[in-house]
């Protein structure tokens, strides 16, 4: 490899003399430079947020993916624990409930050495009529590095990131988005589809054919996961009764149908929404039990299913409404997988959120 | 260097690692990401070749251990791989060119939380002088005197120095 200097001069020079060992390659050939260039570009970003799947675009969830794989390796060892974000505060702000978004995001900071700190809103001076503005400068005032958001209304962690210096990180707002939910999906369906082809994970999703089931109305896992599967190249199929599609699909690169079944035998990935009644104000279906019978994935339906077919669901879930137990329990349920993988999912964001330089132009090479 | 001194040099080094060890019992090569690696591999074969025995091989990428994180982008190439737990291992890592010293300061930070080794040698093609911290390499391919503005190649075309022009 190459030696440089530390002037820009130097990097320039080095950007053009360098070839990779094996190949004498021109500088304009792609190699995994250029994905860390475009990295780069995320991290360097004005913004240095992470508010929606689609800031990232495809070029960005690839990043995150990749990045992933490495942090996957570091959480499979003994000390699972680096010192890269050594020195930094990620802050975890939860307006509304979470038990596995905001333990995933404080195990991936940890292990990333940052500092953490927890917000709960039920324990604030939010109970004391504090806004959310004045909530979050305060928080930004003790010299946070992150924010991870949740929040019950579309739009404010959006809203958030105006307000500080921090990065801001988007758990969840309201029926909109949950970006990182998406990332570590894609994650995983990438990571199995590696284990059946056993070769290397594809970047590409073509020709794979996803079914989206149940509740999509008030899911704002189906917007991100839509938007991210699309962007990979996915083909998404949204399944649900006209009451629990949303108002509009305008915008949403997805197929719809209205049935579960005849979907079942051409889908490669089943993935099963949570029927969010907490969110439900009226009736949108007459009953649980209806509900389950004609879109829950009973054991009959598992059975018409692929061989290899995938199913997952973002949890928490409703056994026996979204998903019968004994489904849960087979081989193709990745469910605990999808938990599983979203610390190196986190820990990628946290990594390339807080890990870039400030502002700073790119110098691909390390001087050794 | 030409590919034959590149050649050369990986021989002499492989005979001083079975030299100084007394053998290969209980040796893990290990390439730093990524110019480390095609050279750990090649030792690998060689002393496969001289002493008859498989040593383990892995690759490090040392990344997260960086000193720069913060300062400019810092990215993995791919993720480490470890043939087997380093406790009451000798570790010899392997790299191209050794220059400021800090990639391998990273490197020992990292290899200190995949277990405790017993020793850790070091083993690089060139080692081009610089140096910011107190490490020294065990074995060396070729000193080579080089200014700090200078790039060092190593590749499957040997060693090549590059003039970056004025600091």
């Amino acid at each position: 490899m190459t030696s440089p200097g530390t002037t820009d001069a130097a990097r320039a020079a080095v950007a053009t003399a360098r070839a990779r060992p094996g190949t004498v390659a021109p500088a304009s050939t792609p190699t995994a430079r250029d994905d860390s260039a475009s990295g780069a570009r995320l991290a360097t970003s004005a913004r240095r947020h992470l508010l929606s799947v689609a800031d990232l675009g495809r070029d960005g969830i690839l990043e995150v993916l990749h990045l992933a794989d490495s942090f996957a390796e570091v959480t499979e060892r003994d000390i699972p624990k680096v010192p890269a974000l050594r020195g930094r505060t990620v802050a975890t702000l939860f307006f509304e409930s979470s038990t596995r978004t905001r333990l995933s995001f404080e195990t991936a900071a940890k292990r990333l050495s940052a500092d953490t700190m927890t917000f709960t809103a039920s324990t604030s001076s939010l109970s004391k009529g504090e806004s959310l503005r004045d909530t979050v400068e305060t928080i930004d005032a003790m010299g946070v590095d992150a924010m991870v958001v949740r929040h019950a209304s579309a739009g404010a962690p959006h809203r958030v990131a105006g307000w500080v210096r921090a990065s801001v990180v988007n758990a969840g707002d309201g029926q909109h988005e949950h970006p990182t939910q998406a990332l570590l999906d894609c994650y995983t369906i990438r990571e199995a589809l590696a284990r059946r082809r056993s070769g290397d994970a594809p970047d590409d999703f073509a020709g794979l054919r996803v079914a989206v089931v149940g509740d999509i109305r008030h899911s704002r896992v189906a917007r991100s996961n839509v938007l991210a599967l699309s962007a990979l190249g996915a083909e998404v199929t949204l399944v649900a009764p006209a009451t629990l599609l949303p108002p509009s699909l305008e915008g949403w690169p997805a197929n719809v149908s209205n049935e579960l079944d005849p979907v079942l035998a051409e889908t490669d990935v089943v993935y099963l929404l949570r029927m969010q009644s907490e969110r439900m104000q009226g009736t949108f279906v007459p009953s649980l039990r209806e509900y389950a019978a004609r879109f829950g994935l009973s054991r009959e339906r598992a059975a018409r299913l692929a061989p290899d077919a995938l199913v997952m669901h973002p949890g928490p879930m409703n056994r026996g409404v979204e998903i019968d137990a004994e489904v849960l329990e087979g081989s193709s349920a990745l469910v605990t997988r999808q938990v599983h993988n979203g610390v190196p999912v986190r820990m990628a964001v946290l990594f390339l959120l807080l890990g870039a330089a400030p502002g700073g132009l790119a110098a691909p090479e390390a001087p050794r | 260097m030409s590919v034959d001194d590149v050649r050369r040099a990986l021989v002499r080094i492989a005979h001083e690692i079975i030299e100084r060890n007394h053998g290969t019992e209980e040796l893990v090569v290990v390439g730093l990401q990524t110019g480390g690696v095609p050279l750990a591999a090649r030792l690998v074969e060689l002393l496969r070749e001289i002493d008859g025995t498989d040593v383990p091989f892995g690759s490090l990428d040392v990344a997260f251990y960086r000193d720069d994180i913060g300062l400019r982008p810092v990215r993995p190439e791919k993720a480490t791989s470890m043939p087997c737990d380093l406790a009451g291992r000798v570790v010899v890592l392997v790299d191209d060119v050794l220059f400021t010293g800090r990639t391998v300061r990273a490197a020992l930070d990292a290899l200190r939380d995949l277990g405790r080794a017993r020793a850790v040698q070091l083993a690089v093609m060139v080692d081009r002088g610089h140096r910011e911290l107190p490490i020294r390499p065990d074995y060396v391919g070729k000193n080579l005197p080089t200014r700090r503005d200078e790039a060092v190649e190593v590749s499957e075309d040997g060693v090549l120095i590059g003039d970056l022009g004025p600091v």
